[in-house]
């Protein structure tokens, strides 16, 4: 009973801050109902003994993502509505109604799932996050090594990327490489 | 022996390729002679086959399998017996004769390379088709002197009448072709062999009328090649190839091919009188009709011609009524004369310019002494006059013909050999005795390099001695050919020779006597029958309207209508729509993000909906 | 009882809600947002398969996808930072140098 009024609230907050998101025009108020919809589905990951993914969930979108975002929106006018010339309304609804309605359809129908056996069963007495620790570091590490340095070169990338040199062209400096490289050492 | 035998094969082809090394290049003597020394090797190898199978002995070679599939099996082999050995003795010792005498009259022509590239490719494939062993090597050769025989009359291809007789002669043998290839796959299916041998020992226990179906189709090939009625007009019209390819090949070779072809099949045309019978009747009526067009003709070079289509005409008829050894000899000897014609012909040419018209020349004999010498002796012994060779072999061909009691077949080439006689002295009287007409046109003629005169000379000895070799050739041939034996009283015999030799003499007397008085009256030539004469009986005209013209009409129907208002324009339909559709779907790929984001979507809804309906799990 | 296809619904619906913004926003910055919703939409399908089939991967591919998310918001707003620079605005249609 508790699991149920709990879904459905957290669902329709969920959905209704996502529609906001996607339909404002303030790319401020549009933000904020991400963040709010973020929190939501983080619900979600606790109510489905997912403890460990909702705290990340929290941790990585709600608090690194997110704040990523409103340091990226300093550089735009955040607080001016965004104009957008929207063409052919009516289609995107269609698309992604008629997508909905395939993806519900198929959803809905009962699925065979005698054939589906778990690869790495919740082991009884475990904790979620030790359960998590202990797939993640046997099964999953070189997985997980990969994710690290991804994040990693991302990091690198944002960081060239929105540094202070990139109203200058990096790929159009090859024939005054050392003036370029001058420039770089001061 | 053997490897006789491959000199013999190969020679020409290396000097072939020798000279076609140097074919883009300015005249290189080296490939003349070259090519000339492989063909004289390749005579002294087919000389030495000669006396070996002289003994009675047959070299045979197989020089490995060509086709094997399934139950065809078909080896390159090659057969010299003593019918292909006197081919191979022919052709070699005709095509060194005609080599040699090309390094003198090719001499000015820039190129000189390029012909003796296919003069010597010629006399491969020639030597090809008489050494096989087996129907499909015959047809090889056949197509490769065909083919050769179109490269070199249409030599100066920058003349738009020897192309076209080119393309004519090609054409013309193609139709024939047809047959003699429908021929060899009757052959194939009825005896299930091309190989000769096999071929020749299953004839006894063959139906007829399958025999008659093989030899019909074969001597329609054979008919093409030796240019008979009604394949006959593309051999004067070939006459626009330089003269050395004319007395090789139009003369001497290629145009006996036919001939050769049924005899060396003369164990299945013996098998079946009706098609012998037809040869026959055919080559009385070409020897005729051929000769009748020689009469009046003014072109030097075409008299030869249809001369050559006359006496092809005579050695049809030996091998129809079953004298195979007759028309042999005689294909042999009138090869000998009738190249030495044609080489003289040639000296003239080389004389006059490259002219033609007989009545423009006349009392060349100061001039060219040896030309005229030599010319004359030819047209002796083309006319039948004892002792030249042709007196021997025309006049078996006579006595097979009385002796089988075929009188009009006999009538018609008595009268024949009359007008053979006649018109090669119009010829002679023309060329080179009476008025010298040449000086109103302001020709200056000389005699031809002397080398080539010595080349002419060893055909001249054999135009002259070469019928004194008949009862060596009756021995020689033996082994394989029938020979029969015709029995005539002596009385009649020598009656027969009487009034041969008489019409072959008055034939002369009357050219001699007409044309030293300065010819007939111009009348005559108002007349019908001459009009009919000149114009070839209007045959190419009849071609030309009933088979060119209605082709040319239906192919420019096919290409107008059926071509560019059917075939193209569904294909530029198809084009087209294509084209439209491409300007259509142009907007897609505006490389604007929203759109492609959006056609993506329309892709994940397709693979939704096929992923649901197609979907294992139901 | 909620059970799988509630779950799975939920997902869908917040996918195709994704999407309206995918296909609709012309603005990079929406844009992004709209894809934050289609991961986030993805994560709640995995980890709903994940605790009824009690199989622990469905969570692993939700970590990975969020390691994904952050690399890309990473890099892609340092991208945008860029454009807005060079260009002084982040609509879409601005992109496009083709005409079709």
């Amino acid at each position: 009973m508790f699991e149920a009024i709990a879904f459905y609230l957290f669902s329709a907050v969920t959905i209704s801050m996502f529609i906001i998101t996607v339909m404002s025009k303030n790319a401020l108020y549009s933000m904020s109902a991400l963040a709010a919809g973020m929190i939501m589905i983080s619900g979600f990951f606790f109510l489905l003994d997912a403890d460990f993914l909702g705290v990340v969930q929290i941790i990585v979108y709600t608090g690194a993502v997110m704040a990523l975002y409103a340091f990226g929106m300093m550089f735009f006018d955040a607080t001016r509505d965004v104009k957008e010339n929207i063409r052919a309304p009516k289609l995107v609804f269609l698309l992604s109604g008629m997508t909905a309605l395939l993806l519900v359809l198929a959803f809905v129908a009962p699925i065979v799932s005698d054939h589906i056996q778990a690869l790495y069963p919740v082991v009884d007495g475990v904790e979620n996050p030790q359960a998590v620790g202990i797939v993640l570091f046997t099964k999953y590490l070189v997985p997980f090594e990969v994710a690290a340095v991804m994040l990693l070169v991302a990091m690198i990338a944002g960081i060239i990327l929105a540094g202070k040199k990139m109203d200058e062209s990096l790929t159009l400096k090859i024939d005054g490489d050392e003036e370029f490289q001058n420039k770089g050492s001061k | 022996m053997e490897a006789y035998l491959y000199t013999a094969l190969f020679a020409p082809f290396v000097g072939s390729l020798f000279a076609a090394m140097f074919s883009n290049r300015p005249k290189n003597l080296v490939a003349g002679i070259a090519a000339s020394t492989l063909l004289f090797v390749s005579w002294i190898s087919s000389v030495v086959l000669l006396l070996h199978v002289a003994h009675g002995e047959v070299v045979h070679v197989k020089m490995m399998d060509w086709i094997q599939a399934g139950g065809l099996a078909i080896p390159f082999g090659f057969v010299v017996d003593q019918v292909s050995a006197t081919m191979m003795f022919v052709v070699t010792t005709v095509s060194t004769v005609v080599h040699v005498y090309s390094i003198g009259y090719m001499d000015h022509d820039k190129s000189f390379n390029r012909f003796f590239a296919w003069l010597s490719a010629f006399v491969f494939s020639m030597m090809i088709l008489v050494m096989s062993d087996n129907f499909a090597g015959l047809f090889i050769g056949w197509e490769g002197v065909g083919l050769c025989s179109w490269a070199l009359i249409g030599f100066w291809y920058e003349r738009d009448s020897a192309s076209w007789a080119a393309s004519e002669a090609f054409i013309m043998n193609r139709i024939a072709d047809l047959g003699m290839l429908i021929g060899i796959f009757l052959v194939y299916w009825n005896f299930g062999s091309l190989q000769y041998d096999v071929v020749f020992s299953q004839v006894n226990g063959m139906e007829s009328s399958i025999l008659m179906l093989v030899t019909a189709f074969l001597f329609i090939g054979a008919m093409g090649k030796s240019a008979q009625f009604p394949l006959h007009t593309w051999l004067a019209d070939a006459m626009e190839g330089p003269t050395p390819v004319s007395a090789l090949i139009h003369a001497a070779t290629m145009v006996t091919a036919g001939v050769y072809l049924v005899i060396r099949a003369n164990p299945l045309y013996g098998e079946v009188p009706e098609v012998s019978h037809f040869i026959a009747g055919l080559g009385a009526f070409v020897a005729i009709f051929a000769a009748s067009m020689a009469l009046v003709n003014r072109d030097l070079k075409r008299i030869i011609a249809y001369s050559t289509l006359s006496q092809l005409g005579y050695m049809f008829v030996a091998a129809g009524l079953g004298a195979y050894w007759i028309a042999l000899f005689h294909l042999m000897t009138h090869a000998f004369f009738k190249a030495l014609l044609f080489l003289g012909a040639g000296n003239v040419m080389h004389a006059m310019n490259d002219e033609l018209d007989i009545f423009k020349m006349g009392g060349l004999a100061k001039k060219m002494k040896w030309t005229m010498i030599m010319m004359t002796l030819a047209s002796l012994a083309l006319a039948g006059i004892y002792p030249f060779a042709g007196f021997f072999s025309k006049d078996k061909i006579l006595e097979a013909a009385f002796a089988t009691e075929h009188y009009v077949l006999w009538t018609t080439l008595w009268v024949t050999a009359g007008l053979t006689a006649f018109y090669s002295f119009r010829l002679v009287m023309l060329v080179f005795f009476g008025e010298e007409r040449y000086k109103i046109f302001g020709f200056h003629p000389h005699e031809a390099y002397k080398y080539m005169l010595w080349a002419m000379a060893p055909l001249a000895v054999l135009a002259v001695i070469a019928g004194f070799f008949e009862h060596d050739f009756v021995h020689f041939v033996s082994n394989m050919l029938p020979i029969e034996e015709y029995h005539v009283s002596s009385s009649t015999f020598w009656t027969l020779v009487a009034v041969t030799l008489g019409i072959a003499v008055t034939g002369i007397a009357v050219a001699v006597f007409a044309y030293s008085r300065g010819g007939f009256s111009k009348k005559l030539e108002k007349t019908f029958i001459y009009k009919l004469l000149f114009n070839q009986y209007y045959i190419p005209k009849l071609y030309d309207d009933f088979i060119c013209k209605p082709y040319a009409e239906i192919s420019r129907i096919f290409w107008k209508d059926l071509d560019l208002k059917v075939v193209d324009a569904t294909v530029d339909l198809i084009a087209g729509t294509i084209y439209k559709l491409g300007m259509v779907s142009r907007v897609v790929q505006s490389g604007n993000l929203s759109n492609m984001l959006r056609w993506m979507g329309v892709g994940l809804l397709a693979l939704l909906l096929a992923a649901i309906l197609y979907s294992p799990i139901r | 009882m909620i059970t799988l296809s509630h779950y799975l619904i939920l997902s869908a619906i917040l996918f195709c809600i994704g999407l309206v913004g995918i296909y609709r926003r012309k603005n990079l910055l929406m844009l992004l947002f709209s894809t934050e919703i289609l991961l986030n939409a993805t994560n709640v399908g995995f980890a709903a398969i994940s605790k009824f089939y009690g199989d622990l991967t469905g969570q692993m591919f939700a970590f990975f996808i969020v390691a994904v998310a952050a690399s890309e918001v990473a890099v892609g707003l340092g991208l945008m930072i860029v454009w807005y620079k060079r260009r002084g605005t982040l609509d879409i249609d601005s992109m496009q140098s083709m005409h079709g």
